[in-house]
């Protein structure tokens, strides 16, 4: 039994040949670790189809006990209906609007800065770098109050502003991300180009960003990811229905029809549906996002 | 450079670099002042001022008005904030624990060779790709008493379940169930870890002659502890602060009975509810005290246990 190895290729020669009884039990180890890992996975996966098919369930059905796992009939027309019931394109503006922006902000700030913390040697520049990461540190009820205190006196409250505008000002986990990122590129690149006269300026827009677009898109894939989800962001600052992103809009939803599960469900599906599509399309840049911070490097 | 003896050229380029170094100083800032205005204004100000706040009786409406330690002093004897300590002290002794141990777990299974492996790991991971919103939904509705799918399944087994996020005593353990479906990041660090192990320990193990809960002690989890001591203390700070899946499910209230109250819900109702700037400022300080002490403790006990590749 392996089951505490990391994979051997099957090909490794590490059993003695002829001893065949320890090929089985390895065998049949493997066999419990797939089993067990289908069902692990099923646990996990089973709640979204749960959601999936509860968007399609009729009002009878979805209190029937004990539960269907299939709809009968699927009722297709609950995702009209629940979209019918709230400002869904509004909500679907504001989202977009607000990952979109904050996304791309969160790329050149995280870039630019990054840059400054890798390529360019300046007297003070680690400790100001470990200024950085000790800020990630902070738990953000520290700063909200005030936070929100000066949005408010600069009147940004009831617009997306205090939502997108901090992006450009740089993420420390961004900035962490990328300058792992950057300095792994040689730095005889840049010397290269200073020699020839580029600004440092240029060495960046034009040396460097062409070559960290990998890093670019894990910066905006999950500062994308993290406007469309968050939640507390738009409970803070926006205040009428017109503004409200799709997070802050079904918690109202919710809350005004509380038992509706199949509408509840079938807002949640639609919600959720543009993220995995991203996710699908995208995902390793999300998975070089998880492995890279931090661990290695 | 002209101080220098001439001809010596070293130098010289060493000091046409330092001074370079210097000269370097305005282009760093330049680079970095996306960050440093930021910083300035929405991290340093911010972190005095709401200490300042904190010793001030603050409403929005009229000026802050200072009362030293009372809003300290108040606090001690607010029993709701004593019961929001309880609630998140309760909620990360447990979830943070199971949820380490959990990701160990599975990630030692998907570490293992077997078809459909990169859809095994996808799959885990999609439950953090839902919004908080969404998933606070889905498991409102999976935890709903009367017709959830989990009390059907309790039921199946002949297993009288309980209301669930109704019933104070179950609410919060259904909001640390909830959050173990979100374990799927912790395993892809870990999983990443294990890649990492060399295998020439394991045969060397073997050789040994070392069980296979030996090789698991003696080998993996010394390798992959610098991974377990990162999920553990990030855990322990989010835990700390759990927000959205509460406020959600409690409608913002921290209901039934004040048991899915955890401190962050109880900060914000006080800050944007009732308009104690000043008291909730003082939460915020003393959650601020006690993420540092955690995390120095953690640090300080972790130089024991954790094992870091020096080579």
């Amino acid at each position: 039994m392996t089951a505490l190895e990391p994979a051997p290729s099957s090909t490794a020669p590490s059993a003695p040949p002829s001893n065949a009884s320890i090929r089985r039990t390895q065998r049949a180890g493997r066999v419990m670790a797939f089993v067990v890992a289908l069902v692990v996975t099923l646990f996990f996966a089973f709640p979204l189809y749960w959601m999936v098919i509860t968007a399609l369930k009729g009002d009878a059905e979805v209190f029937q006990s004990p539960p269907t796992f299939v709809p009968h009939p699927a009722v297709w027309s609950n995702f009209l209906t629940s979209l019918s019931q709230i400002p869904f394109w509004s909500y679907v503006r504001n989202s977009l609007l607000y990952a979109i922006l904050s996304a791309i902000g969160a790329a050149l700030s995280a870039s630019i800065v990054a840059y400054g913390f890798s390529k360019v040697k300046w007297p003070g520049r680690e400790a100001v770098f470990f200024l950085v990461l000790i800020t990630m540190l902070l738990p953000y009820q520290v700063t909200m109050i005030p936070t929100y205190l000066i949005f408010r006196s600069i009147g940004w409250t009831g617009t997306l502003l205090p939502l997108i505008v901090p992006a450009f000002l740089g993420n420390a986990y961004f900035i962490f991300l990328m300058r792992q990122f950057i300095r792994t590129l040689p730095d005889e690149l840049a010397d290269a180009a200073r020699i020839d006269g580029c600004t440092e300026f240029r060495v960046f827009w034009t040396i460097i960003v062409p070559l960290i677009k990998p890093a670019l898109a894990v910066v905006f894939l999950n500062q994308f990811l993290n406007a469309w989800k968050d939640f507390l962001g738009p409970l803070l600052y926006l205040n009428d229905p017109s503004q409200y992103t799709l997070s802050l809009g079904l918690q109202q939803f919710q809350s005004a029809n509380g038992q509706e599960w199949a509408l509840l469900m079938a807002c949640a599906t639609v919600f959720t549906v543009p993220l995995f599509v991203l996710f699908f399309f995208t995902q390793r840049y999300f998975v070089e996002g998880v492995t890279f911070t931090g661990l290695k490097g | 450079m002209s101080l220098l003896t001439p001809g010596s050229s070293v130098p010289t380029l060493r000091v046409r670099r330092r001074r370079k170094f210097w000269n370097n100083l305005g282009l760093g800032l330049l680079f970095i002042a996306p960050w440093l205005i930021g910083f300035l204004m929405l991290t340093a100000y911010p972190f005095f001022s709401s200490l300042y706040f904190s010793f001030t009786r603050y409403n929005i409406l009229s000026a802050p008005q200072w009362v030293g330690l009372q809003n300290y002093q108040n606090l001690v004897h607010d029993p709701k904030f004593l019961k929001s300590i309880g609630n998140t002290f309760y909620y990360t002794v447990i979830a943070v624990p199971l949820g380490v141990v959990l990701a160990i777990a599975l990630a030692l299974i998907y570490n293992q060779k077997m078809p459909g492996r990169p859809i095994f790991r996808t799959l885990m991971y999609v439950p953090l790709i839902v919004p908080p919103v969404a998933t606070a939904l889905l498991w409102q509705w999976i935890f709903n008493p009367q017709v959830g799918l989990l009390n059907a399944v309790l039921g199946f087994f002949g297993i009288q379940g309980p209301t669930w996020l109704g019933d104070p005593g179950w609410s919060k353990i259904a909001l640390i169930i909830m959050a173990q479906w979100g374990v799927g990041g912790s395993v892809l660090l870990l999983l990443a870890a294990l890649q990492d192990v060399p295998r020439q320990l394991y045969e060397a193990a073997e050789i040994d002659g070392a069980s296979l809960w030996q090789k698991f002690w003696n080998v993996t989890l010394p390798m992959i502890s610098p991974v377990v001591f990162f999920i553990s203390i990030t855990g322990i700070i989010s835990a700390f602060q759990v927000f959205t899946e509460a406020f959600i499910v409690s409608g913002g209230e921290g209901g039934p009975v004040n048991s899915t109250l955890f401190y962050s819900l109880y900060l914000f109702q006080q800050a944007f509810r009732f308009f104690n700037m000043g008291y909730a400022s003082a939460m915020a300080w003393l959650l601020f005290i006690a993420v540092l002490i955690v995390t120095l403790i953690v640090f300080r006990s972790s130089a024991k246990v954790v094992f870091y590749d020096r080579s």
